[in-house]
């Protein structure tokens, strides 16, 4: 992830959700869980630890798997060229 | 407290999405139809589920004819069967004062079943049977004639009952500014329907009193209804001068668009759509126009789409949310095209049951068919929706529940909701049973 993490220190995030990408020029919008993501692969977590974050800092309602929900995220990523 | 949770969601921002109007429209969840909430109504008819709202079929109804009521003193509103034949629906649109518009033997045996005298029934399509022609004119439909051979047809079966019919023919008009459908009818342009008029006057077998034509569906110009009222006017008065005939009701058709949008269109329906007053107008000045001061005859409107197309939801329900190769979420549905056929000409309003909450990303719905075309509506901004929950999809009210088909999954609940809250079953949903009963295996085959 340090390449990604490096990619995605160029960003910048605001704590509203607004995220610009001074290499495309393109932005975005993510809300909170995606922000709290963000936070976390810019930091260097991994998906788990980040799946944990997420577990603990929002109000969970049983059935959410929290760990497809990042790897999808990351996915997204991924096509948007901000990871690898 | 936390926050609640909503699934991670990032989406790029792209030029263009906003335009003079506005972004995106604040989205309202539809939590009730008629007064009844959604819940319930899934909940004693099960999802998917077509509801249909008796008020607004006898408003839209109605309106109608107000509207022709200000410009003319002798009209007829004819239901077009084919739009809607279910029973329920008829009966309400014949309760409303509408005649019967049929075009096959099947709907004309559904009509005059379901008791409407044949004096209040226009049979158009290009397909009558000799069969067919026997019950017409026996029971006094008024039968509007589609091409010379049809019309040698209706001579020989009038010749053999010893009648002589009242029939229409049907005319196709040139240049109007719309889509041109020419396989109704007998061209005016080109000198087919003064033929036919010749030969059905030399033969003496039928008596010509009706001129009907049917200029394209989905019309949003309504000047050119006034192109169609002037020209059918003008044919039925010089038909008058020539010939002596004596035309005593033109039938201008259907074809009022719904307040659907349209794959190609740019506003949405809702803002496109003409009123029904500016039809009628239109359509009003035009024959204004082709009679110049002769008596006005019956003027007769078969619109189908632009009275049941609004009345009508179908509420679907979530079974999973997957991402796409593009980055698109896509939705399944249970609903698909199969029982929404619509959905390959209109962007369906797509609409939550629930308060929309977290971001809205690009989203398309698909219905639950194991087919590449089974696409409710494509390229939607929506917010997150989990499986189990509902949507509603607006305007089905026309076309759907006729041209549907048994395909891969059955056909759902079709429930009317009246004006008091009262939710009745209007067509059953069939089982596998139901296919079972239509089908046989050979002996050779049998266990």
């Amino acid at each position: 992830m340090s390449s990604d993490s490096s990619r995605l220190r160029q960003l910048a995030v605001s704590e509203s959700g607004f995220v610009f990408d001074p290499l495309t020029g393109h932005t975005f919008t993510v809300n909170a869980a995606g922000l709290a993501v963000l936070s976390g692969l810019k930091a260097g977590l991994d998906v788990d630890a980040i799946a944990a974050s997420l577990g603990a800092s929002f109000e969970v309602e049983g059935g959410e798997d929290l760990r497809r929900d990042v790897d999808d995220f990351v996915l997204r990523l991924r096509e948007h060229g901000l990871v690898k | 407290m936390s926050p609640r949770y909503e699934r991670p969601v990032i989406v790029r921002h792209a030029l263009g999405g906003a335009d003079k109007f506005g972004a995106a429209n604040a989205v309202r969840p539809v939590r009730d139809f008629e007064g009844v909430s959604i819940a319930e109504l899934v909940a004693a008819h099960g999802s998917p589920l077509f509801l249909f709202s008796e008020r607004l079929l006898r408003q839209r109804v109605r309106e109608l004819r107000s509207q022709l009521s200000r410009r003319f003193d002798d009209f007829v509103v004819a239901w077009s069967y084919k739009t809607n034949y279910l029973g329920a629906i008829c009966e309400v649109m014949h309760q409303e004062g509408s005649w019967a518009e049929v075009v096959s033997g099947m709907e004309l045996d559904k009509a005059l079943g379901a008791g409407v005298p044949g004096a209040r029934i226009l049979f158009n399509g290009p397909a009558k049977s000799a069969a067919d022609l026997e019950v017409a004119f026996r029971t006094g439909v008024h039968v509007h004639l589609d091409h010379l051979d049809e019309l040698e047809l209706a001579e020989r079966v009038a010749e053999r009952l010893g009648l002589r019919p009242q029939v229409g023919l049907r005319v196709h008009i040139g240049d109007l500014p719309v889509q041109q459908w020419d396989r109704f009818g007998f061209t005016l342009d080109n000198g087919s329907a003064d033929q036919a008029v010749r030969r059905l006057l030399r033969r003496g077998v039928l008596e010509l009193t009706a001129l009907h034509c049917h200029i394209g569906t989905f019309v949003l110009d309504p000047a050119a209804y006034r192109h169609e009222a002037r020209a059918l006017a003008r044919f039925g008065r010089r038909l008058e001068r020539e010939h002596g005939v004596r035309i005593d009701s033109l039938d201008l058709g259907g074809g009022f668009a719904s307040h659907n949008t349209l794959h190609q269109q740019y506003l949405p329906g809702e803002e496109l759509t003409p009123s029904l007053g500016q039809y009628v107008e239109q359509l009003a000045d035009g024959l204004d126009e082709g009679l110049e001061g002769a008596p006005p005859p019956r003027i007769v409107l078969e619109t189908g789409r632009a009275m049941v197309d609004d009345a009508a939801i179908l509420v679907a329900t979530v079974l999973a949310n997957k991402r796409l190769a593009d980055g698109r979420r896509g939705v399944v549905l249970d609903a698909g095209v199969n029982i929404l056929p619509t959905a390959w000409w209109y962007r369906h309003d797509v609409l939550p049951v629930e308060e929309p909450r977290g971001l809205a990303e690009p989203t398309v719905f698909f219905g639950p068919l194991c087919m590449n075309i089974d696409v409710v509506r494509e390229a939607l901004m929506f917010a997150p929706l989990e499986a189990g929950e509902r949507v509603v999809i607006g305007h089905v009210g026309a076309y759907n529940v006729t041209q549907w088909m048994q395909f891969i999954t059955l056909r759902p609940n079709v429930v009317l909701v009246s004006e008091r809250g009262e939710h009745a079953v209007i067509r059953r949903a069939e089982t596998v049973a139901t296919l079972l009963q239509q089908e046989e295996v050979p002996p050779w085959l049998r266990r």
